[in-house]
């Protein structure tokens, strides 16, 4: 047994966290959060180059051919980094074509996916919580799209969406005549939300079964996301409180502070193995992936949240101003916990799963 | 990533399996010993076959075999299974065996690990004092060398199983004059002795495990010191460490888990099985992803210290002790919801006695309490938020007052 990271897993994972050091330190983050989304584009584009695009494309379409667990180490470190990018979506909508797209369709989309010449993403929720297959209601009919879909991520400029229709069915639809976007304001800055009118779009089914696994994946990145972003705040927080001084000491020096910053680890750190298992059951132990997906989404999605909410408190007044990063990375686990339905809802799937 | 064992530690299952269904339960005459004697049998056999503390090298009674965590979690895997009695007395195996190994003279391995072993000899651990606890550098027991005897007079508190054990290892102030941590030696005690007084506590939930320890005037031979005058400190932290892994086990919050979802199926709440009510299914969902946590996180550090990376999984070794303590309190605190009523009658006879036994409605009320217990122990929950607080964030240290 070896539960471990391969030499080119960590490699992979170390090359992403010196670009997000280099590229996208906080101050660039702070700005584009801030409303100048003029260097977002650089960041995608500097990940595209780094081969992110299309690291779960198989080789014979341009891709690295690797897994979910991969994609996954990459979400980890774009969570620690906050890193506003439209990664989630596109490696979501790709996964799908992997899994549910035919021949003709891998062939035509992967190779310009892979290289980032197109962009893609999801669109999954209907108003009303309606976030899993099951409870779509959208409707392909004769190779066109009628509904409405909301909450999707980064759909603004996104040439191809990956969409969630009744009967659990997912479509493929080009942007274009009879699909509007329309962007909403975004609590997470970082991942712009919007609406999709669908007005008989022209579509393409992907094979039965694809949507459970694009499912299954997203809740793997967002839980990733969600624990490199909590691990960061974790840090961040540790750092202020050796700075910060009251009564002629620094915070950290205060057993209250002490013992809320190792509460704060301690929820979020050992969590690690709960969101690799689930990319690795995804990949190699696909019976127990739905499973372990949604208990790693429902578990550290909640555990992330409850260290943001001592992050901020740890910060005492600066941490409740706009001024200060925490903020950032607050709302960017608020989207991991709540994007894809609540930690109850999938926590209700894994009653079901075990036979409860 | 490969969560198989392999081959190899496929057909090792497979052997310690057949040991174990050819060896437990004992057959004949043997079956009629008293339950401490059948344990005794089996762990000699064990130990014979080199299955259990299978690195302890063979000149003290086991197999020396190298050290492969793997190896010994598939052993442990197929015990636990097999219900045999592996685990025997933690304080002799895991705790007192380690130290001896690492600071023992020959004579006293030779002496006291191969009963040790097989459980002919039973130890507790003298080291909390009423004045004592999580500040255990500041204990005043103490020891006085006249001639070749060391003298003890003193008390220690908490101290399990002092009234059966045959053996104590402990803690006593040897350099009075010496600063407190350096005037500490690590002692061997036998329990059967002149003017040591056990007298047992009551527990909360009404059990008798730990006990206070009084010394009037105890004579030890002198040989009885593992390491050097005043170096006790240091020998003592040999042993915490294994009582931390010990604890950081996930065999038991499995256990307690499966025998909790088990009890959801049984009981009923508005008429019902409790499992399907919404609230006890999200408890217990919530509760599983605790338990995957740790057994994760135990996966991990298995995985790193079987490639010689113990350092990548440092933290997580850190965390693992007050991670087990949250997890067996969650699942104690969702066993009693399912089980109010039961929860406002005293609990008596086997319910209130700890071990690994099945876990009855009133053994869930005990449970419940003892749960607590965790959170005390080998190191208390506070004790262990400094530590992550400072080796795992690099916080500094808490403030000591002069002289420390």
């Amino acid at each position: 047994m070896d539960f471990s990271l391969t030499d080119e897993q960590e490699l992979l994972q170390e090359t992403l966290r010196a670009f997000v050091a280099n590229e996208c330190p906080p101050r660039k983050v702070r700005a584009i959060f801030d409303g100048d989304r003029g260097e977002a584009p650089a960041l995608w584009k500097g990940l595209v180059e780094m081969g992110i695009a299309g690291l779960g494309v198989p080789e014979s379409h341009g891709g690295a051919g690797l897994e979910l667990l991969e994609l996954a180490l990459v979400a980890e470190e774009l969570g620690r980094g906050c890193v506003p990018v439209p990664f989630l979506g596109h490696a979501l909508a790709t996964l799908a074509l992997v899994h549910g797209g035919s021949p003709a369709q891998q062939a035509r989309w992967l190779p310009r996916l892979a290289g980032g010449e197109l962009r893609a993403t999801v669109a999954l929720a209907e108003t009303s919580g309606r976030w899993l297959p099951e409870a779509w209601t959208a409707e392909l009919r004769e190779g066109r799209l009628i509904g409405r879909k909301e909450l999707v991520p980064d759909a603004e400029g996104a040439d191809l969406f990956v969409v969630g229709c009744a009967g659990g069915v997912l479509a493929l639809v080009e942007t274009g005549a009879g699909l509007a976007v329309r962007p909403e304001p975004t609590l997470d800055r970082g991942r712009p939300l919007a609406t999709l009118a669908l007005e008989g779009a022209p579509a393409a089914g992907l094979a039965p079964g694809a949507a459970e696994r694009l499912r299954d994946a997203a809740c793997v990145l967002l839980a990733a996301d969600a624990f490199g972003a909590a691990h960061q705040l974790v840090r961040m927080t540790a750092s202020y409180a050796m700075t910060r001084q009251q009564f002629g000491q620094p915070l950290a020096q205060f057993q209250a502070v002490k013992h809320q910053l190792a509460n704060m680890a301690l929820e979020i750190d050992p969590t690690r193995g709960l969101w690799w298992y689930a990319a690795h059951a995804f990949d190699h132990a696909v019976a127990d992936a739905p499973r372990a997906a949604a208990l790693a989404k429902a578990h550290i999605t909640e555990r992330a949240q409850q260290v943001a909410r001592d992050a901020v408190e740890a910060h005492g007044g600066i941490g409740f101003t706009w001024e200060s990063d925490v903020q950032i990375w607050f709302k960017r686990v608020m989207f991991d916990r709540l994007w894809l339905g609540l930690p109850e809802l999938h926590r209700e799937r894994v009653a079901q799963l075990e036979g409860w | 990533m490969n969560l198989q064992f392999g081959e190899a530690y496929e057909r090792l299952r497979t052997e310690v399996r057949a040991f174990c269904a050819g060896s437990w339960p004992l057959r004949g005459e043997e079956a009629r010993l008293p339950e401490r004697e059948q344990a005794i049998a089996w762990r000699k056999r064990a130990l014979a076959a080199g299955w259990l503390s299978r690195t302890v090298p063979a000149a003290y009674g086991a197999a020396g075999r190298a050290p492969d965590v793997m190896a010994e979690t598939v052993i442990r895997q197929e015990f636990d299974r097999a219900g045999v009695p592996h685990r025997g007395s933690v304080q002799g195996t895991h705790m007192l065996v380690p130290t001896l190994l690492e600071c023992g003279t020959e004579a006293q391995r030779r002496a006291y690990i191969p009963p040790t072993l097989t459980g002919e000899m039973t130890w507790c651990q003298g080291y909390s004092e009423p004045g004592s606890g999580s500040d255990l550098a500041s204990l005043q027991s103490r020891a006085e060398l006249v001639g070749d005897e060391w003298v003890l007079s003193g008390q220690k508190i908490w101290t399990s199983q002092a009234t059966e054990a045959d053996m104590m290892f402990g803690l006593f102030r040897t350099e009075p004059n010496a600063p407190k941590h350096a005037g500490i030696s690590y002692l061997l005690i036998p329990m059967k002795m002149p003017g040591i007084d056990v007298r047992p506590l009551t527990m909360m939930q009404g059990g008798v495990d730990f006990c206070e320890v009084f010394f009037d005037d105890v004579r030890v031979p002198a040989k009885n010191i593992v390491g050097r005058r005043g170096e006790g400190w240091k020998v003592s932290r040999a042993t915490l460490k294994h009582e931390r892994m010990l604890i950081g086990d996930s065999t038991g919050a499995r256990m307690a888990y499966d025998a909790v979802v088990a009890l959801a199926r049984q009981v009923e709440r508005d008429g019902r099985p409790a499992i399907q009510d919404p609230g006890v299914r999200q408890r217990l969902a919530e509760i599983a992803g605790f338990v995957a946590t740790q057994e994760w996180a135990i996966a991990r550090m298995l995985s790193a210290i079987h490639r010689n990376q113990d350092a990548k999984v440092a933290s997580e070794m850190l965390m693992a002790k007050l991670l087990s303590t949250d997890t067996q309190q969650r699942i104690a605190k969702l066993a009693l919801d399912l089980v109010p009523e039961e929860g406002l009658r005293e609990p008596g006879g086997e319910d209130v006695v700890m071990g690994i036994k099945p876990f009855t409605r009133g053994r869930w009320v005990s449970q419940y309490m003892f749960s607590l217990a965790g959170a005390i122990a080998g190191g208390a929950s506070n004790i262990q938020r400094n530590i992550i607080g400072e080796r795992v964030l690099g916080l500094p240290r808490d403030a000591r007052p002069a002289g420390e």
